[in-house]
């Protein structure tokens, strides 16, 4: 075992892949000599050279519609979009194009396009630099979502994500970057539509993505100090969803809160709430909670940022209602 | 024939074709004339479904152009879509079965008129959103580049896509990576029902300068000539694949039809469509040129117009598709050979 930074993860995984597969290239804005904008491709121009490595114009629908031609044409591109509030720039490209392009052939065309992105807040950035869009793209058939939340599981899924037939929404947190963890020194591809379970517990699940995983296992171990068991479950890919693993979680402990760091209006825990009412109904003793950003753009001083997204704090809260239901 | 204009670097020498290859052009356009008329009238019988774009005037572009490249070359098409997938080589039983949305159909009954496919023959695909398949031709020609093929990579599209930031970045990317692509512009002069002047800060005749502010190379071609299109394109194509970069083709062009089938067309004037009728016909131009008989004109339309039938009885006769067929590929299965 070797310990990598998420960061260092996602580079591995593009690294390696690159290595053993001249299909495979890479682009986007700054990624080339200043390494991307989060640091995570430094390095990669000095190994694969200009025409794998390919910085862009600030052109969204370029850089996403140029990806889908070339995976179309046999390429395995992977795209990055600097900071997701900008994929609604490539949405046109995404959502008309990449998703639809299979169906809409007869299944004549394959879009083997992996789209990398990042966003969170917790620094700062202001309404446009740090939301969490990953549920809009949930609701498009075609694409497929992931969400690692682990180094571990950011490089075995990128692994993955890149060697899937399908578009791929690939999303990164950008608080993440900096976290270690133990990953195998082989690559191991971990298949995508696979939930894991960080933490086995007795009264309720958490489902829970990106940041919110790692509030989660903190919230866990705190209402553990009250006698109160919790697992935590990630989903890690968003579409499609591991709904066995879940609904087979909430079955055992009868209670469910969902918790990511996106607006919850129409977030994703709205369609994990949806799913696990649907499939664990009888075994339910508590409505589902869901934990997530308050309903507003995301604000630019600290103390009201702070307070417009979630921590482990609300995560703890939710659990606490969902055991005192009578 | 209005020689190919020289906009900057490119030769005026456009190789010339003979009457044989013109016979074949000419009636590869009239197949293309028949089949939309056909399509016309079925729609306004009551039996096809969904939104239909006739190019009824504009044949001699996707001839053209389709005409003028090589096995591997690639295209994108637009809403407006039979004309080049005809051209491209996708047989006409295929495409009005798609029409009819049969199983038979060039998208499997899962695409209609403004998705017809074919990759087989090289078409990536006509676009319903306007500009939508630009930079996907910029990639499909970065695809090209980058493994050294020597291809090119063909988007169609109207004068109203020039207005979309899709065209603009892809124009630009194109550019600024020499990808082997060519842009055609089927300048028609009309956005949907908006005109020309009030979509566009440019004359008709003067489009190519948005591609000369990208320093890309550009060609004036007139579109309703189709040796000349032929020409431009066999010209633009070499451009491109020999590493020098995108060309642009400013064709110019002329939409004999509404926007849709159906269009009434409150917002064009009386008497311009009889007018273009009369002195802007591709089909009736060419076959002055090449003196053809009124019996070899004859013969040749008989023989087009029971072909154009019998699609129609290929596509009627096909199969319908299960309802539960609509799931079947909005995923590819699996997992990709590693490389």
């Amino acid at each position: 075992m070797a310990e990598l930074t998420y960061r260092e993860a996602v580079r591995d995984a593009l690294a390696r892949a690159m290595r053993v597969d001249d299909r495979i290239f890479i682009m986007g804005e700054d990624i080339a000599e200043m390494g991307g904008s989060m640091g995570v491709t430094q390095g990669m121009l000095a190994e694969f050279g200009p025409e794998r490595v390919r910085n862009t114009p600030i052109s969204e629908i370029a850089i996403v519609g140029a990806g889908i031609g070339a995976a179309i044409q046999g390429m395995l591109p992977v795209v990055e979009i600097m900071y997701e509030d900008f994929l609604t720039i490539s949405m046109e490209q995404i959502v008309n194009q990449a998703a639809k392009h299979r169906t809409m052939s007869g299944g004549q065309v394959t879009v083997p396009l992996t789209i990398r992105t990042q966003g969170g807040a917790g620094w700062s950035p202001g309404a446009q630099h740090a939301q969490q869009l990953e549920s809009w793209f949930v609701h498009v058939p075609g694409l497929k979502v992931v969400f690692a939340s682990t180094p571990e599981d950011v490089r075995g899924l990128l692994w993955s994500s890149i060697y899937d037939p399908n578009p791929v929404i690939f999303f990164e947190h950008r608080t993440l970057y900096p976290i270690k963890g133990e990953v195998p020194d082989e690559l191991e591809p971990i298949p995508l539509g696979k939930a894991r379970v960080h933490r086995e517990g007795a009264d309720v699940t958490v489902v829970a993505t990106g940041r919110l995983v790692h509030e989660s296992l903190n919230a866990a171990k705190e209402a553990e100090q009250d006698g109160i068991s919790v697992e935590v479950v990630d989903p890690r890919t968003l579409s499609p969803l591991d709904v066995e693993t879940i609904v087979a979680s909430v079955k055992k402990t009868t209670r469910c809160v969902t918790a990511h760091e996106a607006v919850a209006q129409g977030g994703f825990g709205s369609e994990l709430a949806a799913v696990v009412q649907y499939g664990a109904f009888d075994y339910l003793d508590a409505p589902i909670e869901r934990v997530g950003a308050k309903f507003a753009p995301l604000p630019f001083a600290p103390v009201m940022e702070n307070y417009v997204v979630p921590h482990a704090s609300d995560v703890l809260d939710a659990i606490r209602r969902t055991v005192a239901h009578a | 024939m209005t020689p190919v204009a020289q906009v900057e670097g490119i030769s005026r020498e456009a190789p010339r074709l003979s009457d044989g290859k013109l016979r074949e052009l000419f009636r590869e356009m009239l197949v293309i004339r028949r089949f939309e008329e056909k399509v016309e009238e079925r729609f306004r019988a009551g039996e096809l479904p969904g939104f239909l774009h006739v190019a009824i005037g504009q044949e001699a572009v996707a001839s053209g152009v389709c005409a003028a490249l090589e096995a591997g070359d690639v295209i994108a098409s637009t809403h407006r879509a039979h004309a080049h997938t005809i051209a491209k080589g996708t047989h006409i039983n295929a495409i009005m079965a798609e029409m009819y949305g049969k199983a038979e159909g060039c998208s499997h009954g899962f695409g209609g008129s403004m998705h017809l496919y074919d990759v087989e023959k090289g078409n990536m695909g006509a676009n319903a959103v306007v500009g939508g398949g630009l930079p996907q031709i910029a990639g499909a020609a970065l695809a090209f580049k980058l493994r050294q093929e020597p291809r090119v990579a063909v988007a169609f599209f109207g004068d109203g896509a020039t207005n979309t930031g899709a065209f603009h970045e892809s124009m630009n990317l194109a550019q600024l990576w020499k990808l082997p692509a060519v842009f055609v512009l089927e300048n028609n002069g009309w956005a949907e029902s908006t005109p020309a002047q009030q979509q566009l800060p440019l004359a008709v005749d003067e489009m190519e300068k948005r591609a000369l502010a990208y320093g890309m190379q550009a060609m004036e071609v007139d579109g309703q000539d189709v040796e000349d299109v032929h020409g431009a394109t066999r010209l633009a194509r070499k451009h491109a694949v020999s590493g020098l970069g995108p060309v642009f083709m400013n064709v110019r062009t002329y939409r004999f039809t509404g926007h849709y089938v159906g269009d009434p067309q409150v917002y064009r004037q009386k008497g311009e469509v009889h007018q273009l009728w009369e002195t802007q016909d591709p089909l009736e131009l060419l076959r002055v040129r090449l003196a053809m008989t009124g019996e070899e004109f004859e013969r040749i339309d008989g023989e087009v117009t029971a072909e154009v039938e019998a699609c129609v009885e290929f596509a009627k006769a096909g199969t319908d598709p299960q309802p539960e067929d609509a799931l079947k590929w909005v995923y590819a299965e699996g997992s990709l050979e590693r490389g």
